[in-house]
């Protein structure tokens, strides 16, 4: 399945590509425990030191439970892709997403090892069919589920055609500017990041 | 200003009461003969009209209280609802935890700065104190974080010594990542824990609240469980990328966890503080109203038995004449 993954990688992207061509060592069916609903040692000894009080909601209790691992590889991957202040996609169904790892461009597959990945600033990609939509994101996570489940966190995105070309040229020489008269270390972290996210814009726009 | 102003409303009101007898005898002081001068026989409808007015005050306080809660309602629900994708993927990637035994426990309880909004800010310190008395054990340490003045107040009176850390003043402007990013980093710099919980109202419609608890498990704890099996055994099977060690970015995952289910929390307690104060401010109109009304029908009684005590006098005094 991964042979085929990574030349349908370097098919639809030109650009070199950190892929995944990961041996899978271990069985696929690693499940995602379907989250319990209601963690029932925890309510029974809540009602056992406080009768008098309910035993309050926990989170798994709003959540839709996540679909268990299906024994064949679905043909589709399930995204979502949440920002603070909105779900810019919800379960929706895509062929493939590459995301900025800090490792590397990542593209996932529908049946991608479950990983845990830290984002850089880049652009994340999500293909549907021919349709490739991209966002800019400036930092985040990805974990990806063995049941072809995968969630992006992201503190800010935007699509890439929101990008201001002449307003990133000049953030990325204000913040080189400023790391050039950086004096203390706070300083010199604040505008490298700066820089980073900046040229990440730049390379985003031009590449 | 608009609380400031009931309050004066009320001491108004309640001086206009108490001043010349105590509260409980106001209404036989309103038709007792003592009330009035020595010669006028008119019974005094001035204490009457002048509570009357009072209720009428403090009917139209809280009916603006209702209007601007429920402006803020509606801008604060959009967001709240709309970052409640946010904790959901780390909800799914380490579980859902309540019941997790460790050392050090830390009640993050989060309540509203204003009172005048129900129950809301009471029961978040009562399921705050009901985790305490949960977790507390021998060798176990808990203590409180509080964010917003009421919880703060109530907490205050019996386990000050547990209070860790008061934040208050949250919403001055209205809430947005970075300033609860920078909250939920003061927490994690100041505080050591092994697992926070969470303590806020969960929205649900302007009438019913959710008193819900988070939990968030400090990476040391994450390895712990993810290594002894249980709801966390499924973490080993993942794969990690970046960072140079596992426990970096463990670390970074869970505070960036912190970060995302406190945005949310106190999203959902300021929407549900919100709704609370427009229910509560809508029955306190309408108890007001009911007073009114009560009163109104009082005072005009009283007038009109006056009335008719005169007329009988005048025509008593006639007919004397008369005959």
């Amino acid at each position: 399945m991964f042979r085929q993954a990574s030349r349908l990688l370097s098919r639809s992207i030109a650009q070199p590509q950190h892929t995944k061509t990961k041996v899978a060592a271990r069985a696929f069916s690693t499940d995602v425990p379907a989250t319990p609903t209601e963690d029932s040692p925890f309510s029974q000894s809540w009602k056992k030191v406080i009768p008098t009080i309910e035993p309050p909601k926990t989170p798994s209790s709003y959540m839709k439970p996540r679909p268990a691992t299906a024994s064949t590889i679905p043909t589709k991957l399930t995204v979502n892709f949440v920002l603070p202040y909105a779900s810019q996609l919800a379960e929706k169904e895509v062929d493939m997403i590459i995301v900025p790892a800090t490792t590397g461009q990542m593209g996932v597959l529908p049946g991608h090892v479950p990983t845990i990945a830290e984002l850089k600033p880049g652009v994340m990609s999500v293909h549907e069919g021919n349709d490739v939509s991209k966002y800019f994101v400036s930092s985040g996570f990805a974990f990806i589920h063995a049941n072809s489940v995968a969630d992006v966190i992201a503190v800010e995105a935007v699509p890439v055609d929101h990008l201001d070309s002449n307003l990133v040229q000049k953030g990325l020489a204000d913040f080189t500017q400023k790391l050039g008269s950086a004096s203390t270390d706070l300083e010199k972290a604040e505008a490298q990041i700066g820089v980073d996210v900046y040229s990440a814009m730049n390379s985003a726009l031009t590449g | 200003m608009a609380m400031a102003a009931l309050r004066r409303e009320g001491r108004r009101f309640a001086g206009s009461l108490t001043a010349p007898q105590p509260m409980s005898a106001i209404r036989s002081a309103i038709v007792s003969e003592e009330q009035v001068p020595l010669g006028v026989r008119s019974i005094s409808t001035q204490i009457v009209r002048n509570r009357m007015k009072s209720v009428r005050n403090i009917q139209k306080i809280t009916k603006a209280m209702k209007m601007v809660a429920a402006s803020k309602l509606r801008a604060i629900q959009t967001r709240a609802e709309n970052s409640r994708g946010l904790w959901q993927p780390f909800t799914a990637l380490l579980g859902d935890t309540p019941g997790v035994e460790v050392k050090k426990n830390v009640i993050v309880t989060i309540s509203s700065d204003k009172g005048l909004c129900g129950g809301i800010n009471s029961t978040s310190v009562k399921i705050s104190r009901a985790i305490h008395k949960l977790t507390s054990g021998p060798e176990k340490e808990v203590k409180y974080v509080i964010l917003g003045e009421k919880a703060k107040a109530q907490l205050m009176r019996d386990s000050k010594k547990d209070i860790e850390l008061c934040i208050t003043e949250l919403q001055k402007n209205p809430l947005n990542y970075t300033q609860v990013a920078v909250l939920a980093d003061d927490i994690l710099k100041n505080v050591e824990f092994d697992a926070l919980r969470i303590v806020f109202n969960k929205f649900q419609s302007v009438v019913a609240f959710l008193p819900t608890m988070s939990t968030v498990l400090s990476p040391e704890v994450v390895e712990r469980e993810a290594e002894a099996g249980g709801t966390l055994g499924a973490l080993d099977s993942y794969e990690i990328e970046g960072g140079e060690t596992k426990g970096e970015i463990l670390q970074n995952l869970a505070e960036f966890q912190f970060s995302c289910v406190m945005f949310n929390a106190v999203l959902e307690n300021a929407c549900s503080e919100q709704g609370a104060r427009m229910s509560a401010m809508d029955s306190s109109s309408r108890n007001a109203g009911d007073m009114l009304d009560r009163l109104t029908i009082f005072y005009n009684r009283t007038r009109q038995a006056s009335i008719t005590t005169e007329l009988i006098e005048i025509i008593s005094g006639a007919s004397a004449l008369e005959g």
